[in-house]
């Protein structure tokens, strides 16, 4: 499903190059679940970044459900990404101005408008069925400033299952919520990882939420740690 | 003090990272303070022009005049003059046809015959040089440039005036005691001697003329002392003085009244930008939650952060300003140039210090009372705030004493400014009241359309039917720390002004056009001056080339009494029941005829019978206009005396008359009965149509050769004219609408750069959620579409409420909307909004998707 080789990404910091992933290869299969863990500024985001095609690498391949992201254009790589890519994020990133329903219908309603297909009522329709489904049937017109943190990942959860990813990526997502909130996305999310059968890249500090996962991936100072010697 | 150097320490470095952006907010302020600066230097620096040339202006100390030959009282006190030392030469003045003979070019001119020696004082400046003092002893003529363009004649040329002929001896580009452009441009001006006027033969009965004996004291002082110890003589003799101080006061009198305007409206677009700067303050502040938050934490006093934040506005304040002052001293330096047609006097650039110091201040002043109240949040923002993130600030109690103190300090400096520019308080307190009313309309509709907006895209059809794109891009109109109402605002009235600008002109040109004969069927040609003798003659030389419309008698009188008392006698009467005093004093054009026009209609008494005979000795029967008659206090039944050529005529008024003044034809004060006038002394005019512009001149020409003393207005001429002077009006109001379209776009742009960090931040997140780069621009560009939209609309919609309100009540027109027009206006600024909100949001593109998962 997610195969990388040897990524490795320089930023010019001051004029000097900084190294921040040093020959990362890690290899997903489809349906799998991956912990990506590590101390802070260890490289985990950037990782992530470079994974799902938001950035990329200074050197080393990604493949993603069989694609060369290095191959593709930032348009094409994000039509990918609106195609077979889910996100949460550490600070749910959702539209102030859309209502929670028009949150979800977002990657749904990109994808009409790039295809120019019809059908906003069954895009209405998924919003509501998967609002439902993470528990927030009822406050589907709420605006994200009317809703707590943790109905707000909630919400984010919701739009990241739209567009039925392949896979899905999620920083931190209980890194702005109180620990039982975050307990509850988290079994939301390895449900939701479970029945569906999308493959789950999670990026942590958190050492209870790696050990949920299948895998674990150690990083620090942005090369990867055999497991076992992390600290 | 040394916590003075701390907060400006503190304020310079906390500064670091957002000094572009702060100082793009403060440019808002620039151009209102560089409008500001260029007109005020502009004005001084003509002011102390016409002082410095206020008797070359005049040409004289003492300018006598009147509209008949002095009077021997008048020439009395003229030889006594004389007799003290003091010299005197004349100036007579009057229009006729004047022709070429060469390329038979014939034009109607002003022409200025000169005494010896005139003018006293500056200099007449003619190409080729020198030849001015020709004048004293030839007969030559010389003109302006504008008559040898028009009649495509050149020096050495034969000019025909009258039954005399002048070789064109030079063209003269500045003459004292003639204020050139502007409002005397209808006919071009040419020289001659005075002694050469009785070989014109021009100077007949009806004839209108301007006869002045210009003064030249040893102590100029005399010309002020002589005026006002000879006033009562002067108006009994209808003779108007005029000093050099008269000309000064006059001519600042002008210009401050229009400095005064234009400042109005740079006042306007600086405290939009004062608007512009506030709405920047607040987003910066709400970006600001965490450094204060963590100076709070270190322990950092609320007044001290406040004064921390305050210094950065009034330094950037400072800095804005500067760059305005700078910006309008390179204007004055242009203006000059620009304006060099319709100032009076030459201009010498000087820097003027008071008013760029001022500007500056007032720029200062400006962005410091704007960024008060947004500062105040600074306040509320919680150490805790360090530790826990919230998003907004916590909302303050709306009657928080300080943001209350805070509007009252933006409300007390807006009153302050507009009585400290102007020397009568009330007119400060005007424009303070004024500038409320405008800026508070231009917000009102802008609350009204954004909340327009909001309801628009929150609607479930509009939500069902429009793709998401579109939808995004009209939400983004309210996402936090939006400053769509500040743009509204801002551009909503630079837009209004452009337009109204063009909705006044567009309604005052279609008037013009259809009162001065481009509509077919309205007479397009005048003769008057037409001598009884000469009325057959010039019908037929008419009726060659189309029809009379009209032909109309004339003749001159005034008022010698009302009710049986005298104008003396009337005159004493206390003001509020004495006639209005230019009813007493104006000389009559007055006709005869049985019947209405169709320019009038009867509004009280009745109109008389036939050919309206009195029996011997009783009054004849007269009607007057409705205007004339509240001025002179008379009712229908009241009786006046009129002195017809020297005889008296007795009159009642029978009749009042409504008359539609606008429509170019000739209309009258007082009509008389057919029986009362028709031996009178007489002059006609006659009124005709040729449509073909040659045949107009060939016809002109014609009569003025047969028929000199005749005189004719080729109406399209004078519309042209018009339309000439009405252009050079609007280009310095128009002006001053782009400026504040230009502070409107600068506004624009902060408003941009202040939601920076959202729209990267957001456009990341879509990029990251599948969104392509077209898609994204599709999102903002609706965002600038529709901000634009609304600008426009608000714009268009104060233009055609004031554009209405000044045709209506000001200029007393109809008013009509020229739609296509405005719809472009509107497509325009759509547009522009568009392109420079797009070129603004670049960044947004530069950036990678990446930022989406960096806590930027």
């Amino acid at each position: 499903m997610l195969i990388a080789n040897n990524l490795t990404k320089i930023y010019q910091s001051g004029g000097q190059p900084l190294t921040v992933l040093k020959e990362v290869s890690l290899s997903v299969e489809p349906g799998g679940f991956l912990a990506v863990v590590g101390p802070s500024g260890c490289g985990k985001t950037t990782l992530l970044g470079l994974l799902a095609g938001l950035d990329v690498p200074s050197s080393g391949t990604v493949s993603l459900d069989g694609q060369d992201l290095a191959k593709l254009g930032e348009d094409a790589r994000a039509r990918l990404r609106g195609e077979k890519v889910g996100f949460i994020f550490q600070t749910f990133q959702l539209i102030p101005t859309l209502t929670a329903q028009e949150n979800v219908q977002v990657p749904i309603e990109l994808a009409h408008s790039r295809t120019g297909a019809q059908g906003r009522d069954g895009a209405s329709a998924r919003a509501l069925e998967l609002l439902a489904r993470v528990g927030l049937a009822g406050r589907e017109h709420h605006y994200p400033a009317q809703l707590s943190g943790g109905e707000q990942q909630r919400v984010a959860i919701a739009r990241a299952f739209a567009n039925d990813p392949r896979i899905l990526f999620a920083d931190e997502p209980t890194g702005n919520l109180d620990a039982a909130t975050g307990a509850r996305v988290i079994e939301l999310l390895v449900e939701l990882n479970r029945e569906l059968g999308t493959t789950l890249i999670l990026v942590t500090h958190d050492a209870d939420l790696a050990a949920r996962a299948r895998t674990t991936l150690h990083l620090r100072d942005g090369a990867v740690v055999p497991d076992g010697t992390a600290a | 003090m040394r916590r003075l150097r701390f907060i400006l320490t503190l304020a310079w470095r906390e500064s670091r990272a957002s000094r572009r952006r702060l100082l793009l907010f403060a440019s808002a302020i620039s151009l209102g303070v560089g409008a500001l600066v260029a007109i005020g230097s502009f004005t001084a620096n003509l002011e102390r022009g016409i002082r410095a040339q206020a008797r070359e202006l005049l040409g004289a100390d003492l300018e006598l005049s009147s509209g008949r030959p002095l009077s021997r009282r008048i020439e009395g006190i003229l030889d006594s003059l004389v007799r003290t030392g003091a010299r005197v030469t004349r100036r007579t003045t009057f229009q006729s046809m004047a022709y070429i003979r060469r390329t038979e070019g014939t034009r109607l001119v002003d022409v200025r015959a000169v005494g010896p020696g005139f003018p006293f004082y500056g200099e007449a400046i003619t190409s080729p040089a020198g030849r001015w003092r020709g004048l004293d002893s030839t007969r030559i003529a010389i003109v302006d440039t504008s008559l040898l363009v028009a009649l495509g004649a050149r020096i050495g040329d034969t000019l025909v005036i009258g039954s005399a002929e002048f070789p064109i001896a030079a063209v003269v580009s500045e003459v004292p005691g003639h204020v050139t452009g502007g409002m005397n441009a209808f006919g071009s001006q040419v020289y001659i001697p005075a002694r050469d006027v009785p070989a014109t033969r021009l100077i007949v009965f009806g004839s209108r003329v301007r006869h002045a004996a210009l003064v030249k004291f040893d102590d100029p002082r005399d010309a002020r002392r002589l005026k006002a110890k000879a006033r009562a003589i002067f108006t009994r003799e209808r003779v108007s003085s005029q000093t050099a101080d008269d000309t000064q006061r006059e001519l600042t009198g002008v210009l401050d009244s229009l400095s005064t305007f234009l400042q109005f409206v740079g006042l306007i677009a600086l405290l939009l930008g004062g608007i512009g700067v506030a709405s920047g303050i607040g987003a910066f502040v709400a970006g600001k939650i965490d450094t204060v938050a963590v100076l709070r934490c270190l322990g950092a006093s609320r007044p001290l952060v406040f004064a921390v934040y305050l210094t950065q506005a009034a330094a950037l304040g400072l800095i804005a300003a500067t760059a305005g002052a700078a910006l309008g001293v390179a204007t004055q330096l242009l203006l000059p140039r620009l304006l060099a047609d319709v100032v009076p006097a030459n201009v010498h650039f000087a820097l003027e210090p008071g008013v760029v110091l001022g500007g500056i201040g007032l720029g200062v002043a400006v962005a410091v009372l704007f960024a008060l109240r947004p500062l105040l949040e600074v306040r509320l923002i919680s150490p805790l705030q360090a530790l826990r993130r919230a998003y907004e600030i916590v909302p303050a109690r709306a009657r928080d004493p300080w943001r209350l103190a805070a509007l009252g300090a933006v409300a007390i400096g807006v009153l302050g400014l507009c009585m400290s520019r102007n020397e009568i308080p009330q007119v400060g307190l005007g424009f303070a009241i004024a500038i409320g009313l405008a800026v508070g309309i231009l917000s009102l509709a802008a609350r009204g359309a954004v909340a327009l907006a909001r309801r628009v895209t929150r609607a479930p059809r509009f939500r069902a039917r429009w793709p998401y794109v579109a939808r995004q891009g009209l939400a983004n109109l309210h996402r936090p720390r939006n400053q769509t109402r500040s743009v509204v605002i801002a551009l909503g009235f630079g837009v209004g002004l452009l337009a109204m600008m063009y909705l006044v002109e567009a309604n005052l040109m279609s008037f013009v056009r259809t009162s001065t004969g481009s509509v077919h069927g309205r007479p397009n040609l005048v003769f008057i001056d037409i001598q009884r003798d000469q009325e057959d003659g010039v019908q037929t030389a008419v009726l060659g080339a189309g029809p009379v419309i009209q032909i109309v008698p004339m003749i001159p009188m005034t008022i010698t009494a009302v009710n049986g008392r005298t104008r003396d006698e009337l005159l004493r009467e206390n003001a509020a029941t004495a006639p209005r005093r230019w009813t007493l004093f104006r000389e009559y054009r007055s006709t005869f005829r049985d019947s209405t026009v169709s320019s009038e209609t009867v509004v009280g008494g009745a109109w008389w019978h036939g050919r309206g005979e009195a029996a011997e000795g009783r009054p004849y029967p007269v009607s007057l206009s409705t205007e004339l008659a509240a001025d002179l206090r008379v009712k229908v039944g009241d009786a006046i005396t009129w002195s017809v050529a020297g005889v008296p005529l007795e009159t009642r008024v029978v009749a009042l008359r409504d008359v539609d003044w606008a429509r170019f034809e000739t209309n009258f004060f007082a009509v008389f009965s057919t029986a009362a006038l028709e031996r009178a002394p007489r002059t006609s005019v006659l009124l005709t149509r040729v449509d073909d512009a040659g045949a107009r001149a060939r016809l002109q020409r014609a009569v003025s050769e047969r028929f000199p003393n005749v005189t004719s207005f080729d109406v399209a001429l004078i519309q042209r004219t018009l339309e000439a002077i009405l252009d050079r009006v609007a280009l310095a109001i128009r002006f001053m609408a782009i400026l504040s379209l230009g502070t409107g776009a600068l506004v624009l742009l902060g408003a941009v750069a202040a939601g920076r960090l959202e729209r990267i931040r957001e456009g990341a997140l879509l990029k990251a959620l599948g969104a392509t780069r077209r898609q994204i621009e599709r999102i903002l560009l609706t965002e600038y579409v529709a901000l634009g939209a609304l600008a426009a609309l608000v714009g268009i919609g104060l233009s055609m409420g004031g554009g209405w309100a000044f045709t209506h009540y000001v200029l007393e027109l109809p008013f009509t909307v020229p739609a296509p027009a405005l719809l472009l206006t509107f497509g325009v600024t759509a547009l522009l909004v568009a392109v420079v909100g797009m070129t603004a949001s670049r960044e947004v593109f530069r950036r990678t998707a990446m930022e989406v998962l960096r806590d930027v």
